[in-house]
């Protein structure tokens, strides 16, 4: 029986590397490929190991792409600031002023989630046209935060909820008012929340493609996802180029997991399931 | 929303905090004062989901209804036309074809996403050495831009140097190198696969925390019964599990209709719109055609078919919530 258990937890184990592997291995062979000359890459051969690794791709590359992560970084930094700014008073005022409408507002959050975002570039290309708006950097924010406000709403009213209820009757108590309770007590109380939100909020305006493709037209202020797209049309037999590039834009995803692992299960599941 | 008149806070539990249970001599905002304050908090938003995410809807609705040209964006004029974008659709056998095309997309992608997450939440259910480090290494593939997957799929099935035909070769399993993303015959293949990848960290994760919940006397009592790992399986962990299944299902179709960057950057909806969806078909009509009275009706059908799932979700997910508070 134990040793029957013991071979079974290892079946597991093997298991378990296989599926690692497989699902890796798209990320293994862009680093690789990054990792070795041209050449290497178009034999029929392909080598599986850099031997030895060179970093002539990411020479080529960061002259040209390295404007683009620039431009990803002040993009998503801001997107993430105004959702934050703009979610979190509202979250906790659907957690503390129980009123009639919540849970319809809820739901409305929910729902505008689910919609294609195919829809938004379609309808606000025409009206930022007018308002001369395409090309900035402001176009991009403001799109790029449909998606992250209502998931950060969601995700820091699932937090809120969880706070004790005696920390702001102290603060109420104190004569702090509404806002003084939200900024002096709520705030610092939430500071996990606000770190899964702020993180999956730059990560959602960080992978945006759409909105760039479609608001920047001018070739003005071009974000790294652009940048791979664009590169990959000119170079498509570069692969360790643009397999470079594409490591580059992976970075902050990486060191997010890397640094954030509790807070990414939280908000995996958090805004779509969590009461 | 209204916000005309004062709203009345209601008298559940989270509520008394902040109103009821204020000891006397507390200061306390007055009535009229209090719906202004607490105004402020929801103004910044309600703003920002109006402006940004509900006008966008209504004005795809009523550039549908219009005969948008390249010209109207320079006057801000465009003639009301009614149904006639609508109608025009219903005589496009590419429209019907990007219909077509994105239910199968769709069903194929989930069968794979949930299979597969499926599969891997019941082999990480019990922990094991390592597992935990698996767990999250496997979540590594849903947090890389979607650019990124598809830009290293781009390469994966390449024709010369791809690896996935080097390896199909190097295994005999075909002689010839696959056109996988050239061919009209392979490509829709090809895109499913990619998005399989991309959609089962989510899948695996959500039936994972659903399994951690399941209550452990059941398994007891099944496994005393003599019930196999299989019928533990399909007559206990099913069951428990289909709420939860129907979350992930909605949830599912909704993430997949729309799915375009992928689609996009693999093929842009080629060869010969063998890959074309309805978010491909919409945005080739507004951005490459420049006719976008009927880029949006295209992206109204979608929001139609997003809609329906939507519902579907909030049901099973309200359902869910009934019953963890019951």
């Amino acid at each position: 029986m134990r040793a029957g258990a013991r071979s079974a937890e290892w079946t597991r184990v093997g298991a378990g590397s296989l599926a690692v592997a497989v699902m890796l291995f798209p990320i293994y062979w862009m680093i690789n490929a990054s990792l070795q000359p041209r050449v290497a890459m178009l034999q029929t051969f392909p080598a599986f190991i850099p031997n030895p690794p060179i970093l002539d791709a990411y020479r080529n590359i960061i002259d040209a792409q390295g404007p683009h992560v620039l431009v990803s970084c002040v993009v998503a930094g801001l997107s993430a600031i105004v959702s934050l700014t703009v979610a979190a008073p509202c979250a906790y005022a659907i957690v503390t002023f129980r009123m009639r409408w919540t849970t319809g507002f809820v739901l409305l959050l929910l729902l505008v989630q689910m919609m294609p975002n195919i829809v938004t570039p379609n309808a606000l290309y025409a009206i930022f046209a007018r308002l001369q708006l395409l090309n900035t950097y402001a176009a991009l924010v403001l799109c790029d935060s449909t998606l992250s406000v209502p998931f950060a709403i969601l995700l820091l009213r699932a937090f809120m909820v969880s706070l004790p209820k005696t920390f702001t009757e102290a603060a109420m108590v104190d004569g702090a008012g509404y806002w003084g309770a939200f900024v002096r007590v709520i705030l610092p109380l939430s500071r996990n929340g606000l770190i899964t939100a702020g993180l999956f909020c730059f990560l959602f305006a960080w992978s945006d493609f759409l909105f760039a493709l479609t608001m920047s037209t001018k070739q003005r202020i071009v974000p790294i996802t652009l940048g791979i797209y664009q590169f990959i049309g000119t170079h498509n037999t570069d692969w360790p180029s643009v397999m470079a590039t594409a490591v580059l834009a992976s970075v902050p995803p990486i060191v997010l997991l890397l640094f954030g692992q509790k807070y990414i299960t939280a908000g995996l599941t958090g805004g779509a399931l969590k009461d | 929303m209204k916000h005309s008149r004062p709203p009345l806070p209601a008298s559940s539990g989270s509520s008394l905090a902040s109103l009821a249970v204020a000891p006397p001599g507390a200061p306390r905002p007055r009535p009229r004062r209090l719906w202004l304050v607490q105004l402020t908090f929801v103004l910044p938003a309600l703003a920002y989901l109006a402006a940004l995410c509900l006008f966008p809807l209504y004005y795809n609705v009523r550039m549908s209804l219009e005969h948008v040209t390249v010209g109207s964006f320079l006057t801000g004029v465009a003639p009301f036309v009614g149904l006639q974008n609508y109608r025009d659709l219903l005589g496009d056998a590419l429209f019907f074809r990007a219909l077509e095309q994105m239910a199968l997309f769709t069903v194929l992608s989930i069968v794979g996403q949930m299979g597969i997450g499926m599969s891997l939440a019941l082999l990480f259910w019990r922990s094991f050495p390592l597992s935990t480090a698996m767990r999250a290494l496997l979540l590594v593939p849903w947090l890389l831009p979607l650019i990124v997957s598809a830009t290293v799929f781009q390469w994966i099935f390449d024709f010369d140097s791809g690896v996935l035909n080097y390896a199909l070769r190097g295994l005999h399993l075909i002689g010839e190198p696959v056109p996988w993303l050239t061919s009209s015959g392979y490509a829709l293949a090809a895109v499913v696969i990619t998005n399989i990848w991309v959609g089962v960290p989510f899948s695996m994760a959500v039936f994972y925390s659903g399994l951690q919940s399941l209550p452990k006397e059941l398994y007891e009592a099944a496994e005393l019964d003599g019930a196999n790992a299989l019928q533990r399986f399909w007559f206990v962990t099913l069951p428990l599990l289909r709420p939860l299944t129907a979350i992930v299902f909605s949830l599912s179709v909704i993430y997949t209709v729309k799915v375009f960057d992928l689609i996009f950057v693999l093929t842009h909806g080629g060869p010969a719109d063998s890959t074309q969806t309805l978010a491909t078909y919409s945005y080739q009509l507004s951005f490459r055609n420049l006719d976008f009275g009927h880029g949006a009706a295209v992206g109204n059908v979608l929001v139609l078919v997003s809609l329906c799932f939507a519902v579907l979700y909030l049901r099973s997910f309200r359902r869910t919530m009934a019953a963890g508070e019951g």
